[in-house]
């Protein structure tokens, strides 16, 4: 019998092949630039989700990580040659500077209680925000720099399938995360970090854990975005690229991984076509005001957004049932 | 018998609260310790202290020998101290064989048979094993909870009222768990039902206000009518 599980998998499945075809199907340069930032956009969400939706931490810093993946690639490219191989490189080396920053700071500050972390994330964020205005050497500050992309990105479509592909694997790599022992560790962690520790886990470790893996998958996204604009400055290290990562994770549904995907595409779709609105009615210049009150709307309405809604919604139709599965007897087996 | 676990005048404020003012008591190998009192006398607080969870800022926790007392929370833990607390502390989004694997940390023999043994004790455990901590009655949870506890590296459980908030029948089921699981660990029980306590108990601790005001066998307190009126209303 096919069982729930499966049912997904298909339809996911489905779903990423209706994408990969899309670009050969249709020549809408619009669509194919959208649908590369909607993607690159739910590698950052999902990135959010493992620190808000498995671990229950609140960072306001998440940006910073983006940016380090950003300026790491721009520089890289610029600096030393626009090739595949330096763009790997820098997606790497943009990866490992990640890491090292949030095993620091995590390290530094996860001791702290969720609120006082939140705080200590945005000003530290903030000074990496201070830190790429000022220097202005590698930089070029606010005004930010453009660079060459490797000529095989000049083909949009090519560029499109790359970002394709790593939403795939960075998927299918997180769900193995947060389904493995360690992920169940931190769901545990979020749901009753006391209860954690007196099972024996020292908590912080676990949450370091889940710092670094979003800390390299942010980066990850931050190196994609900059290639996709063939540009940098300060702006990918800003509050908003932070928000915009938290709203992704919250509309789509925290801890579920693919709504930060479907919360991706919702504000992404929406900001393209609010702001087209402002051609025919200017009061959609200021787009963002619809904005606030969509999400004010969907933390009162839905706030286990929309996955976690249409999963209640399903719960709630299907009658309670037993399931009787003898537990493994022997490692191994489960 | 060794003494598995001697607390030795402890005092521990919460906040600016005094809450433990002297508690002294022993759990010996093998045995039953009962912590009695009125509502506010410091049982869970010192459960919480032995466990590093509200840490003791005077006195002395000694486990197998080892003093424990300004140790973490995670270390206490990992040196064989399981923790049942009294709203269970059931991971409510993960499945009860999923709760069941964060507890027993690796699949030896040892911990296997552990897991078979808690699974004949709670039957209910395995016919549940793939749905959601979170969606079990307050009694499956009770016996998630004293699972989970028991299937890890524990030499003591430290249970804070396993009857709380149950039906008399399903009180039943986790006192006959609970006289089981004795032959194979040591147990300090926090429990306000005198009934149960006096059937599982061998020895007992009683306090008041935060400080240990009597102690001893729990048949001696059976039949001592004059201290169960005086500190826990009833006799």
């Amino acid at each position: 019998m096919t069982t729930k599980y499966q049912w997904n998998n298909i339809f996911l499945t489905i779903i990423v092949i209706v994408l990969f075809i899309f670009p050969f199907v249709t020549d809408s340069r619009t669509w194919t630039i959208l649908l590369t930032q909607i993607f690159i956009f739910s590698i950052l969400a999902m990135s959010y989700d493992i620190l808000l939706g498995y671990t229950g931490i609140v960072s306001f810093g998440h940006a910073m990580f983006f940016g380090i993946g950003a300026y790491t690639t721009a520089v890289m490219l610029d600096r030393v040659e626009p090739t595949v191989g330096v763009f790997i490189l820098s997606i790497a080396t943009g990866m490992v500077i990640a890491g090292i920053i949030s095993f620091i700071v995590g390290l530094l500050t996860l001791r702290l209680k969720s609120h006082f972390y939140a705080m200590l994330t945005l000003a530290l964020s903030g000074l990496f925000l201070v830190l790429a205005e000022k220097w202005r050497s590698l930089t070029s500050g606010n005004d930010g720099f453009t660079f060459r992309a490797p000529e095989v990105f000049k083909d949009r479509m090519v560029f499109y399938l790359v970002v394709l592909v790593c939403l795939v694997v960075v998927y299918i790599l997180l769900r193995r995360f947060v389904q493995s022992p360690l992920g169940h560790v931190l769901v545990a962690v979020r749901e009753n970090e006391q209860r954690t520790k007196s099972l024996g886990y020292k908590v912080l470790h676990y949450k370091v854990i889940a710092s670094i893996v979003a800390g390299v998958v942010a980066s990850l996204a931050g190196a994609l975005y900059a290639i996709s604009l063939r540009f940098v400055n300060t702006s990918v290290l800003t509050m908003d690229i932070t928000l915009d990562a938290l709203l992704m994770t919250i509309i789509g549904g925290v801890g579920t991984l693919i709504g930060p995907i479907i919360g991706a595409g919702v504000i992404e779709l929406s900001q393209h076509y609010l702001s087209g609105l402002a051609k025919d009615y200017p009061i959609f210049e200021r787009w963002i005001i619809f904005f606030g009150i969509l999400y004010i709307l969907a933390v009162i309405f839905f706030p286990s957004g929309i996955v976690g809604t249409i999963r209640q919604a399903f719960h709630k139709r299907k009658k309670p049932r037993v399931v009787e599965e003898k537990p493994s007897n022997s490692k191994g087996e489960s | 018998m060794n003494t598995m676990l001697k607390v030795e005048g402890v005092h521990t404020y919460i906040g600016q609260y005094h809450i433990l003012q002297g508690v002294n008591f022993e759990a010996k190998e093998g045995e039953v310790s009962v912590l009695l009192g009125r509502n506010g006398a410091g049982k869970t607080t010192t459960l919480k202290t032995i466990l590093g969870l509200t840490p003791a800022t005077k006195g002395c926790i000694t486990f197998k020998g080892q003093e424990i007392t300004k140790k973490p929370t995670h270390v206490i833990a990992n040196s064989g101290i399981g923790y049942v607390p009294e709203d269970q502390g059931i991971f409510a989004t993960l499945t009860v064989e999923e709760n069941m694997k964060v507890a027993m940390r690796n699949e030896d023999e040892v911990t296997m048979r552990k897991q078979d043994y808690v699974l004949d004790l709670f039957p209910d455990l395995k016919t549940f094993w793939k749905k959601d901590g979170g969606l079990l009655s307050g009694g499956q949870k009770q016996m998630l909870a004293m699972a989970r506890a028991f299937v890890g590296n524990s030499q003591l459980l430290l249970i804070d009222e396993p009857s709380k908030g149950l039906a008399p029948i399903v009180i039943e089921k986790v006192m006959e768990a609970i006289i089981d699981m004795k032959k194979q660990t040591t147990i300090v029980l926090v429990e306000q039902n005198f009934m149960m306590a006096s059937r599982i108990g061998d020895t007992y601790t009683l306090l008041d206000d935060g400080e240990t005001v009597h102690s001893g066998m729990m048949q001696d307190l059976i039949q001592d009518e004059q201290i169960k009126r005086k500190y826990l209303g009833i006799g």
